[in-house]
């Protein structure tokens, strides 16, 4: 790339100015003449038969809009792999916060006492609300046996290798529930129109999901409905598929109403009634050589999805293909399961199942070391995948990674070596004790195996006649800087400055379906369709014999402008090709699970203070290879944030469930990290490159949700020489397994020998 | 703020906003938060929690930095509050509105409005913070997207153009 290059500087934010100043729109800041506020009436109890419905005297009913399942004009559910989760409930209600009844007022301050004022009794069933209680079976809440979907992964002859193993080291895992916790709640603004059809404005990521999930709702053709992102103040995947519903909700009430009608949800509201992190349970069983390397082993991977299906498929099947990590398997056997339960459902959030199955990989890495008495730093370097290696899905790692030496640079910028001498002498004293932990792990980029093909993603790039360039794509920007990195690449391809470059709106009368903007795979796929949109406008310009091989942005004007008055609209579309060598087997679930894969390795340094049992991380080193970075500041930006998120995860953030109902759904009992909580968070990228993406960049987004878990808890256990193997680890866990005496305890610990507490 | 028939007699009040006087009807308990997004189209002041524990509705009243999900209209009579539309000199941005752009200090630019503000008001206070200054004079206002880092590189960058402007 020449020094000409706009990617790989940090151009300033598309939309920065916009939201520095404040003028940004996001969906609450817009008002529509004649607008009513909607609000959900919501089950008040986990699974059970609707009885009644009573409206209490005391409410101006006649002047609400009501809505039941009975006003839905289509199909009562909300189209997305399964049709199982209705929009509304008529009969049967399966979890806690379910959807029943929809209000709408002009008076959006009359609404809460509104929702009070209805009472609903139930027949109540038996629920259920967790993994175990679910295999169980002993109450089938889902299908024939409350299980969503299975896979089974398997390499090599796993049967084999325990009779030639020196050790079997077997670990159990598990993580929490953690909500996304975007500072922005979830917000929908619909009209209706008889001729127009419906028009929604929202707080999203998907804008074609939420397009074919009211086409089947309101059985209107596609033509007649239209979805608009606003301004989107944060997502993290709790945008991906709960707005279909909340859509729902909005265009129900302004077609029966003939109204605009808006729903913002309050914290409490979005908290408790949408989606969270699947919790999971890992169990590893694994064969060991004596000289550390990994023969072969058996993973069980299980994820609770919540009372309907969701995306729990999708979430399995990645959770489940990281499950083996950054490792060589000789042979394996995975076994992932997603299976149902009586909670709201669970559903993406940012690593989507890898940063689950990667936390016991990372722990269980951790446990074998000490059966073989290495350090966790050499269990690691003798078991990485080498170029030649295959995956745990027999996918060849073709890239020249060498993460051997990924690690040594990540210890050495983290002083490990001199670090671990000197916590050895300090934890003999004192009231508090330091750790460093190691987490290695890998993040595959773009939809898994056919996924991508299946999208067959469409990008267009349109030339103006003044000139400017516009990016036509459903991808969504919520703080990730969609825009800015796709207008960069399209303006790399034409050679014009950045600025010439416009990003049209995410709208779907005027976007193409470009795909959902989740799975790390906005800049890898769709930059690279960009990339090609925008090389066949210049193509067109140089075959019209416009524009010559080399030219000014005022020439790139000149053409276009007479391009623009002979042949009218002038765009080029991009559809997305599989490359000819990805072969993936969907039934043996066994191929090229993903085009690339961007690789990390993750230190950490904490402190457990005795007094208080608290953790603090004091410094966190990010060091990943994620191909051409081609906006060194955005990516530095998503690198610290997925780690101050993971951080959240692993140290603060716990959903407190009864009945399957969320308790703390408030900021002020849900503790996300202040800016007081985090360390600094350093951040280092190497560049290997990469063939498919765009200018060779690879996936970023989701990658530092994996690693800083099994990080930290391997710190944490390094410095008191107990393994804790559960996310979130709070100082009541750790109180309890020190014991009363915590200090006398851990002092005896200082040497880790103990172990088997949790 | 609740029900508005419980409470349905609005008062006129008059306080300053962005240097501008205003004089607006509305319940005493209204929050100014609804009065400032919804009377007088602010709409830059977001709601986050309605608690009081996200600061992204953070305004200055009478130079203090205040949720304004928290402040009851009434409270606000006879005061000077300035939002974020009230920090740049027109198209001039405000030394922290240009270092959050340069930084990369705004992501979903949700908790912007808010964070800059708190950062204008912690800068009147201590001009040269340290940057554990930084991070407890942020620390009320919660961020989901940066972790904090690229914020805090940009109040002490704003911080050191205006100490040598």
């Amino acid at each position: 790339m020449s020094s000409n290059s706009v990617v790989g500087k940090s151009v300033p934010r598309k939309e920065g100015r916009d939201k520095v100043t404040g003028r940004s729109q996001y969906v609450d800041d817009m008002v529509l003449p004649n607008m009513l506020f909607g609000a959900t009436v919501r089950s008040q109890t986990p699974r059970g038969r609707i009885k009644t419905i009573t409206f209490a005297p005391g409410i101006a009913w006649d002047e609400f809009v009501i809505v039941s399942a009975k006003d839905i004009p289509g199909k009562n559910c909300i189209a997305l792999i399964g049709d199982d989760q209705p929009c509304l409930a008529s009969e049967f209600v399966n979890h806690p916060e379910e959807p029943i009844l929809l209000l709408a007022h002009p008076d959006r301050h009359l609404l809460p006492s509104a929702v009070e004022a209805v009472s609903i009794e139930y027949d109540p069933l038996p629920a259920i609300f967790t993994i175990e209680e679910s295999e169980r079976r002993s109450e089938i809440v889902w299908g024939g046996g409350n299980i969503f979907k299975t896979y089974l992964i398997e390499k090599g002859d796993v049967d084999g290798v325990w009779e030639k193993a020196d050790h079997i080291v077997e670990g159990e895992y598990t993580t929490g529930a953690q909500e996304q916790l975007y500072i922005e709640n979830n917000g929908m603004i619909a009209a209706f129109d008889a001729v127009e059809g419906i028009t929604v404005w929202g707080s999203l990521q998907c804008p074609y999901y939420i397009h074919k999930a009211l086409m089947a709702l309101c059985n209107l053709p596609a033509e007649k409905v239209r979805v608009v992102q606003m301004e989107t103040g944060g997502a993290f995947g709790g945008k991906e598929e709960y707005p279909s519903m909340i859509a729902a909700h909005a265009a129900l009430l302004a077609i029966k109403s003939g109204k605009p009608v808006k729903i913002i949800y309050d914290r409490m509201e979005d908290m408790a009634a949408t989606t969270k992190r699947h919790p999971s349970r890992t169990r590893h069983r694994t064969a060991v050589s004596k000289d550390g390397r990994i023969l072969g082993g058996e993973i069980d991977f299980t994820i609770d999805g919540g009372a309907y299906l969701t995306l729990s498929p999708v979430v399995l099947s990645r959770g489940a293909i990281h499950a083996g990590g950054p490792y060589y398997w000789p042979s394996i056997r995975i076994r992932a399961k997603a299976v149902a339960t009586n909670a709201p459902p669970h559903g993406a959030f940012r690593g989507f199942g890898a940063p689950q199955s990667l936390f016991a990989m990372e722990r269980h890495m951790d446990r074998i070391a000490r059966a073989v008495g290495i350090s966790p730093a050499e269990i690691r370097r003798r078991n990485f995948l080498q170029p030649g290696q295959t995956t745990t899905t027999e996918q060849v790692v073709r890239e020249p990674i060498d993460l051997g030496k990924l690690l040594d640079r990540a210890l050495e910028v983290s002083d490990y070596h001199s670090k671990k001498q000197r916590f050895a002498k300090e934890n003999q004293f004192g009231t508090t004790r330091k750790g460093f932990g190691i987490a290695a792990f890998l993040h595959g980029a773009g939809f898994t195996g056919s996924g991508e093909r299946y999208l067959g993603s469409v990008v267009g790039v349109e030339g103006c006649a003044d000139g400017s360039v516009r990016v036509l794509v459903s991808s969504t920007e919520f703080g990730q800087g969609t825009k800015t990195v796709l207008s960069q690449i399209a303006a790399e391809a034409l050679s014009l400055p950045y600025e010439n470059v416009i990003m049209a709106r995410p709208d779907t009368l005027e976007v193409p379906n470009s795909g959902p903007t989740v799975a790390s795979r906005t800049v890898m796929v769709v930059g690279k369709l960009v990339q090609s949109a925008a090389l066949g406008i210049k193509q067109t310009l140089i075959s019209s014999r416009l524009l010559g091989a080399s030219y000014s942005a005022d020439e790139f004007r000149s053409a276009c402008e007479q391009y623009v008055a002979k042949h009218g609209a002038f765009r080029s579309w991009s559809r997305y090709e599989p490359p000819s060598d990805i072969f993936w087997d969907d039934e043996k679930y066994r191929g090229e699970a993903y085009a690339a894969f961007a690789w990390a390795v993750y230190t950490a340094e904490i402190t457990v203070d005795l007094t208080t049992y608290s953790v603090r991380v004091d410094d966190f080193v990010a060091l990943q290879e994620v191909g051409k970075v081609l906006h060194p500041l955005l990516a530095r930006g998503q690198i610290i944030g997925g780690v101050a998120q993971a951080i959240g995860f692993t140290l603060y953030e716990k959903v407190v469930w009864q009945n399957g109902r969320m308790q703390n759904s408030q900021m002020t009992n849900y503790i996300m990290p202040t800016s007081s909580d985090l360390p600094p968070i350093r951040v280092f990228f190497e560049e290997l490159g990469n063939i498919y993406g765009a200018y060779g960049a690879k996936g970023i987004g989701e990658l530092p949700m994996d690693g800083p878990a099994p990080a930290i808890v391997n710190a944490v256990e390094d410095a008191l020489g107990i393994p804790f193997d559960s996310v979130p680890l709070l100082p009541e866990d750790i109180m309890e397994a020190l014991g009363k005496d915590g200090l006398a305890i851990a002092a005896q610990d200082s040497v880790p020998s103990r172990g088997g507490v949790r | 703020m609740t029900d508005s028939r419980e409470n349905r007699t609005r008062v006129g009040i008059s306080f300053t906003v962005n240097g501008q006087p205003q004089t607006v009807r509305a319940y005493p308990m209204e929050r100014l938060l609804d009065v400032l997004r919804q009377e007088l189209q602010l709409t830059g002041a977001k709601e986050g929690c309605g608690e009081g524990e996200c600061g992204s509705c953070s305004v200055l009243m009478d130079g203090i930095l205040v949720n304004s999900c928290l402040v009851p209209i009434l409270q606000a009579a006879g005061s000077s509050v300035v939002t974020i539309e009230g920090l740049a000199g027109g198209e001039t941005l405000h030394v922290l509105q240009e270092a959050f752009l340069e930084c990369g200090g705004a992501q979903c630019g949700i908790c912007t409005p808010g964070m800059i503000l708190a950062a204008v008001h912690l800068l009147n206070e201590k001009p040269e913070p340290t940057l554990e200054e930084i991070r407890e004079g942020l620390s009320g206002n919660l961020c989901r997207c940066t972790g904090y880092s690229q914020i805090i590189e940009a109040v002490a960058e704003a911080a050191r153009r205006r100490t040598t402007a």
